[in-house]
């Protein structure tokens, strides 16, 4: 699917129709034909092979992270109940009633 | 939100090993079931994070065919080849592109003979070099999916714009339904080694931010088969799969977007719009290891025929068709009927190194990704 | 004297005036003021000898220049074997009409890096050869040291604990974002430098028994040459490996894997277990991202193997072919 990574952008150049990003510390200069309209500094935005093909969606993203964390904690939740139910079936174990 | 969250939240272990768990645990009783990864991308992912090892017996990858220097014939590659020996030329094309033998050799090969041949970046990159050298004709071998498709669509923009004479093009650029719908079709008179079907797909990242979900649509309804595009790092991958599990489990089939950060129905329509203006549909492409697909390719509209490379060398570009090595099962390992450790010549007389087939050459390509990162899990 | 002519290479009045000039007034020493066609040592004890050459390009990049990546190359080769620097040879090829400033600048960066050594060059050649026939200067260096230490990957063996000196790729990372055609902006900066001193306390507490620097390659090239001469396991683990936020970034745009690309000054050393808390210590005074990053098992002799914080396992390879960068 093509190596594309996310970058923020730092500032526009809307007549040479680029932008500055930094992706981690590294500045380059990329083109902004597909997204001039409504790109904005400080937007997330993908680059493939030195262009900005669209800007990140930042609510979709805090979403799955919520939602992610939510899966980490109900599996954690899963594993208390499991580990919780073996010792009390586990005779002289700790944990029991 | 940080940029770094956009990397580390989705590579984030804690949020693997759940993702993991939930799949195990909600696809325990399904019937074994196979998941076509389309894209080279997500292969290499995979097969990096070593995400096979902590999916449960029953769900499988099938790796598909989603690399655009595996899949390009060596009738072309030797085209670039040809084009690259012309005298006062400069041949440009993207990264691992050069290292992928044809009949007479790689474009490596022709750059050791002499040939001016440069790796770029970025289209941008070939613009600067037409303009540097108003001497030379510079050529750009164009290669990619929708996600790479309008980028050269901005370069031809910028060259009529420029009024560049210099510089034209080779345009292979393929597009991934067309061939998705292949494998299926395909698949359903044969009888693979493992009595396999492709029962499901995991949709490309990119290819999607750029055309949009819409184009997997025709899957669910016409072939019965789910897609979910997700994103291309482990916990997109892994959602993804989650997404799909369930599906079987209600017993839904549809297209569904994991990776919503980036993807939309629609896709990008400026994006859409300059590939429309310069390019059309090419009747039938060949693929390697797949052979002539319809529609599945995208060539100059005849208005730009002085941009197109196939016609200004129209008399010394050969159009014949070129049969693999013997040995080499790339064809069979893009139909995902065959895995890497099945070829006879895989990791012996086909390396990284020494690709005999483009599934090596490339690091999307299922034996490279095998080679890199897989062979961990045949020997356990 | 601008630049260096044909005739400052001939072995004349004018290759003379070159040597005492300009190479004598940053490396002079007393070595080379009695220096006739070879150079008289005394009795050096254990010798250990190295060469090397380098052709890098661009000559000058962020954290270096070809003089300092020569002389520090060098030593360091000597002190990954447990031997002290002491005696250089330097030879220059220059290319006819190469800028006599800077040339200065390269000898005052090897006079440096030999100080921060103790080391001395003792013996030279400079040859010049006409416009096109180099890319700008050329250095080959051997070098002779004396082994305190007896260090070698043959002492490995299962259950000695790897570390590293520092963060991975930056070398590797820097030269690329400096060469022509990508158009980069970032602060990245080779780890070029001289390992002796840290290797010389190191060596002192003891433990060490094999060292090497990860140059070409990479850390993935120096693991797989360890695992498959001493016929042992390595396993590393992927997020204990040391790296810079805009290595990442370079590594993220190009596609680039950070344990194959280049090091200058940072080096893995197998250590023995007991040891590694005051080792680490040491390495951690230099550079705060020193770090533990495997061991060396039973499992898998021969090969390299990378644990992810998920518990997954994959080879790590030995890099082959030229490194492209990933774009599709």
């Amino acid at each position: 699917m093509c190596l594309s990574i996310p970058s923020q952008v730092v500032s526009i150049d809307r007549e040479k129709m680029t932008a500055v990003v930094d992706t981690l510390g590294v500045k380059r200069e990329v083109g902004i034909d597909f997204i001039a309209d409504e790109v904005k500094v400080g937007d997330f935005v993908l680059i493939h092979i030195g262009y900005a093909m669209n800007i990140i969606d930042e609510e979709y993203a805090k979403e799955s992270i919520k939602l992610y964390q939510e899966i980490i904690e109900k599996m954690e939740e899963e594993e208390r109940r499991t580990f919780i139910d073996e010792s009390d079936n586990c005779p002289g174990g700790a944990g029991g009633a | 939100m940080e940029l770094r969250d956009l990397y580390d939240r989705f590579r984030d272990p804690a949020a693997i090993k759940a993702l993991a768990k939930a799949i195990a645990k909600e696809a325990q009783d399904l019937e074994p079931f196979s998941i076509m990864e389309v894209c080279g991308g997500h292969t290499h992912t995979i097969m990096k994070y070593g995400l096979l090892q902590l999916l449960p017996k029953n769900i499988f990858f099938i790796h598909g065919p989603g690399c655009p220097v595996c899949i390009m014939p060596k009738e072309r590659i030797d085209h670039a080849y040809i084009l690259a020996m012309q005298p006062d030329t400069i041949l440009c094309t993207l990264g691992d592109m050069i290292k992928v033998p044809g009949s007479r050799g790689s474009l490596q090969d022709a750059r050791s003979q002499g040939a001016d041949v440069h790796f770029v970046y970025s289209p941008l990159d070939v613009l600067k070099i037409a303009k540097e050298n108003p001497d030379k004709r510079v050529i750009f071998f164009a290669i990619g999916f929708e996600t790479t498709t309008p980028m050269t669509a901005a370069l031809i923009e910028q060259a009529l714009h420029y009024g560049l004479e210099n510089l034209f093009f080779h345009i292979n650029h393929v597009t991934v339904p067309e061939v998705m719908r292949e494998l299926i079709d395909s698949r359903d008179e044969h009888i693979d080694s493992y009595n396999n079907r492709i029962d499901a797909f995991l949709g490309p990242s990119h290819v999607s931010v750029i055309a949009g979900s819409k184009i997997y649509e025709e899957f669910p309804a016409k072939y019965h088969r789910p897609v979910v595009v997700a994103g291309f790092e482990p916990v997109d991958v892994m959602e993804g799969v989650l997404m799909l599990v369930r599906q079987r489990k209600e017993g839904r089939c549809e297209v569904e977007v994991q990776y919503r950060r980036s993807v939309t129905r629609e896709g990008n329509m400026k994006a859409q719009k300059l590939i429309q203006k310069y390019f059309q549909k090419r009747e039938l492409f060949k693929w390697r290891g797949l052979g002539n697909i319809p529609k599945s390719a995208w060539r100059f509209k005849p208005e730009y025929a002085d941009l197109d490379a196939e016609e200004v060398y129209k008399e010394i570009l050969p159009i014949g068709e070129i049969e693999d090595h013997r040995l080499c099962i790339c064809g069979d390992i893009l139909r995902g009927m065959a895995k890497p450790t099945e070829c006879q010549v895989f990791g012996s007389a086909c390396t990284p190194s020494k690709p005999l087939g483009s599934c090596m050459v490339s690091s999307e390509g299922a034996c490279a990704a095998y080679y890199k990162y897989g062979n961990l899990l045949e020997a356990q | 004297m601008k630049q260096i002519t044909l005739a400052m290479g001939n072995g004349g009045v004018e290759n003379r005036e070159l040597i005492e000039k300009v190479i004598f007034r940053h490396l002079k020493n007393s070595y080379l003021e009695r220096a006739e066609d070879a150079t008289f040592l005394g009795t050096p004890q254990h010798l250990c000898f190295t060469t090397d050459s380098f052709t890098v390009s661009p000559l000058f990049f962020p954290g270096g220049d070809i003089g300092k990546l020569a002389v520090a190359g060098s030593c360091n080769d000597l002190a990954m074997m447990g031997a002290k620097p002491r005696f250089l040879s330097c030879s220059f090829i220059v290319e006819e009409g190469f800028s006599m400033r800077s040339f200065e600048l390269i000898l005052r960066s090897m006079k440096k890096e030999l100080s921060i050594n103790s080391a001395h060059v003792v013996t030279g050649d400079t040859k010049v050869v006409p416009k096109g026939s180099c890319d700008g200067l050329y250095i080959n260096i051997s070098a002779i040291g004396e082994r305190v230490a007896d260090v070698s990957e043959r002492y490995l063996e299962p259950g000695l604990l790897i570390l590293i000196s520092g963060s991975v790729a930056k070398h590797g990372a820097a030269i690329f974002a400096a060469r022509e055609g990508i158009d980069l902006e970032s602060d990245l900066k080779s780890d070029c430098k001289s390992v002796w001193p840290v290797v010389e306390e190191m060596l002192s507490v003891g433990g060490v028994k094999a060292m090497r620097d990860a140059t070409r390659g990479g850390v993935a090239a120096v693991l797989n040459e360890w695992a498959g001469a001493s016929d042992v396991g390595i396993e590393i683990d992927e997020a204990a490996v040391p790296i810079a936020d805009n290595v990442r970034g370079i590594c993220e745009i190009l596609g680039f894997e950070p344990l194959v690309l280049a090091n200058e000054g940072t080096f893995v050393a197998a250590v023995e277990p007991h040891r590694v808390e005051r080792l680490l210590d040491i390495l951690r005074r230099h550079d705060l991202d020193a770090a533990l990053i495997g061991r060396v098992t039973k499992e898998y002799p021969g090969r390299a193997v990378l644990r992810s914080e998920w518990g997954t396992r994959r080879f790590l390879d030995m890099p082959s072919g030229e490194i492209l960068p990933r774009i599709c």
